[in-house]
């Protein structure tokens, strides 16, 4: 490569990432300086705003909340999904089609729809069972499937399941130690990611918990909106911060386990973040 | 000096698979298949992709169940014990390590759920790397690794958990030619000083040929033969083992009184007492020797050389004989006195051969 091209290139590089910085850094920055403005016109600037978020008891209740449902959810997944999917890549390939559609049919389903599904069921176990927030977790469960089905998936595929699983039977091996031993650290990154997407989702929803009655995070943020909009994108610059916060984490233990190839299931990160980053836009 | 064996298995233990069936959605795989492996043996699987090698070899394993029938280990009926409970090693075709431990950890994983304790493990499993020749490359990652090396870890992984019977299933394959036959020299050699009986199975004659004690081959689910190599390769108790084993030449001929007349040459049958009529001859291509000095006149064995391909220290000469070729095998140092072109008088030597019935379409 000659170079003047590479240098061409190296300008070309800087300016997507200038451009797409700002893309996402200019709203943000807006957001910041909007949640520091004083109540009037001449007021001075101040930091009330975030300073509420704390001393707002619905607020930081359903921030709990929301942070519960998150490592709620992303368990349930990963204890369901991954054992279900290391059998039946072992034990029924033929059934693999099958698992991936129902995994995928929350995709299609307008979450509406869903949620109107679930009304009942939810009355039922809210009058009958519990009414607490944490129960929103199994509708999420199900929102997050398909996301989650994926990056596993994908991580599944790079490694030789079958050989890898009947070398440490022939050594020994229990299925759990398999789990725990074998195939859990050989996808790190497919776990983290999977992981990562179902947090990111469920700290974005706004719709389930709205449409039931719940008051998580966003639907908090929406109804703090009402009374103090300062507040609220306070709140709303705090999730974007902590998601970001997620996805350096991933990319940190990405980069020290080295040898990680790429993962196809990078791409989808971006999916539900943005969606996310919807919904707090739309929550305001 | 290595010491890769313990007294208990230096010993090593019979192996016994009684009347093994197994069949999937459309095939039989396994078709009431029977062998008993003697203790610290290698006995070698070979037959063509299909014929249920690898099934029985994971029926042993315990990877796979049975329709029926029995495995017996030591005496033990192993049939419905779970894989991991059999302790049996096993060298899988595919690279195997775990990719997240270094060859020292991948040796130490079955000896840590075997609760073996710190000390003892360390030094097992450096005598094991060693038996392997990879003591230099303990601390390394399985990318880290050639393809050869690999297998040799995987190789020091199952027997580092000192199983009663080792499974090697085509370990070899996925390797270049080199490195191919210099690691089956080096498990022949590590099987015989840890002493441990082994089934390796594998779809290269020539592999199964070089390293077992005994060969069976095997088709559509049932040993065909079961015998040392040198029996197996001249004396083939069926067609399919002569095919299989080696190449052979197909001519035509007829029996009369015992011996078979093949292009003017008689030549005594492995099986006597077949009615006389025409067959097909199976003639061994280094049972065919080459003359191109004197009177060439035309006859039966006269041809011309069509091809010579080089096989290091021999070669395999392709004659045209008119209707039909003959391979023969010989020295390089004979071969290159018949170069291609030349006219040759075919000499086949009286070794007993095994004939098929002429059947009632010939294909050539």
């Amino acid at each position: 490569m000659s170079r003047s091209r590479r240098r061409r290139l190296q300008l070309f590089r800087a300016i997507v990432f200038l451009v797409l910085g700002a893309f996402f850094l200019v709203p943000i920055g807006a957001m910041f300086e909007f949640s520091t403005r004083g109540n009037a016109l001449t007021a001075p600037r101040n930091l009330d705003a975030w300073k509420n978020i704390v001393q707002t008891p619905d607020l930081t209740e359903a921030i709990t909340a929301s942070l519960e449902l998150a490592a709620i959810t992303c368990i349930a997944m990963l204890v369901l999904l991954l054992p279900t999917m290391v059998w039946v890549r072992l034990r029924f390939p033929g059934l693999s089609r099958v698992i991936e559609f129902i995994c995928l049919i929350p995709l299609t389903v307008p979450a509406i729809a869903l949620v109107v599904g679930m009304v009942p069921i939810y009355r039922w176990i809210e009058i009958n069972v519990t009414d607490s927030i944490l129960i929103l977790s199994f509708a999420y469960l199900i929102l997050v499937l398909p996301y989650s089905y994926r990056a596993l998936d994908a991580g599944l595929a790079a490694i030789d399941l079958k050989t890898l699983s009947e070398a440490a039977r022939s050594l020994g091996a229990g299925w759990g130690t398999i789990m725990l031993r074998v195939v859990v650290p050989n996808m790190s990154s497919a776990l983290l990611n999977a992981s990562l997407l179902a947090v990111a989702l469920v700290l974005g929803e706004f719709t389930f918990a709205n449409l039931l009655f719940y008051e998580n995070l966003q639907v908090a943020i929406a109804y703090v909106g009402l009374v103090s909009a300062t507040t609220s994108v306070a709140v709303a610059v705090a999730a974007l911060l902590f998601a970001f916060t997620l996805l350096l984490i991933l990319s940190f233990v990405r980069s020290r386990s080295g040898t990680a190839p790429a993962d196809p299931a990078d791409i989808q990160i971006a999916q539900p973040l943005a969606a996310s980053g919807a919904i707090i836009g739309r929550a305001r | 000096m290595t010491t890769g064996g313990t007294e208990a298995t230096r010993s090593g233990v019979e192996v016994r698979l009684e009347d093994l069936r197994r069949k999937y959605a459309t095939t039989t795989a396994l078709d009431g298949l029977s062998l008993t492996i003697s203790p610290g043996e290698l006995v070698a699987l070979l037959g063509p992709s299909g014929c249920g090698k690898t099934t029985a070899l994971r029926l042993l394993a315990g990877l796979e169940e049975a329709d029926s029938g029995r495995v017996i280990v030591g005496g033990k009926d192993l049939t419905n014990v779970p894989a991991n409970r059999r302790n049996i090693g096993m060298v899988f075709q595919a690279y195997s390590l775990f990719p997240h431990m270094t060859a020292r950890q991948n040796v130490e994983f079955g000896m840590q759920l075997h609760k073996v304790d710190v000390l003892e493990r360390r030094e097992r499993a450096n005598e094991v790397l060693e038996l392997v020749g990879l003591s230099a490359h303990a601390g390394k990652y399985a990318h880290q690794l050639s393809g050869g090396q690999q297998q040799r870890v995987a190789l020091a992984r199952a027997l580092a958990i000192r199983p009663k019977v080792l499974l090697l299933d085509e370990p070899l394959s996925a390797l270049d030619a080199k490195v191919r036959s210099r690691l089956r020299d080096e498990i022949r050699r590590v099987q015989l000083e840890v002493g441990i009986t082994t089934l390796f199975v594998t779809h290269d004659q020539e592999e199964a040929l070089a390293i077992a004690d005994r060969v069976g081959v095997m088709q559509a689910g049932r040993l065909e033969q079961m015998g040392p190599p040198t029996e197996i390769y001249s004396r083939p108790a069926t067609p399919f083992v002569a095919e299989f084993v080696g190449l052979t030449n197909r001519l035509r001929g007829t029996v009369r009184h015992g011996v078979v007349d093949v292009r003017g040459t008689e030549i005594p049958l492995v099986e006597p007492g077949v009615p006389d009529g025409p067959v097909t001859a199976l003639v061994r291509p280094e049972a065919v020797s080459l003359a191109s000095d004197g009177e060439m006149e035309e006859g039966p064995l006269v041809g011309t050389v069509i091809a010579v391909a080089f096989l290091g220290a021999m070669s395999r000469v392709t004659v045209d004989l008119g209707d039909t070729t003959v391979l023969a095998q010989m020295p390089t140092s004979t071969a290159s006195q018949h170069p291609a072109g030349t006219k040759v008088r075919l000499a086949l030597r009286p070794d007993p051969v095994l004939i098929q019935r002429e059947e009632p379409a010939p294909v050539s």
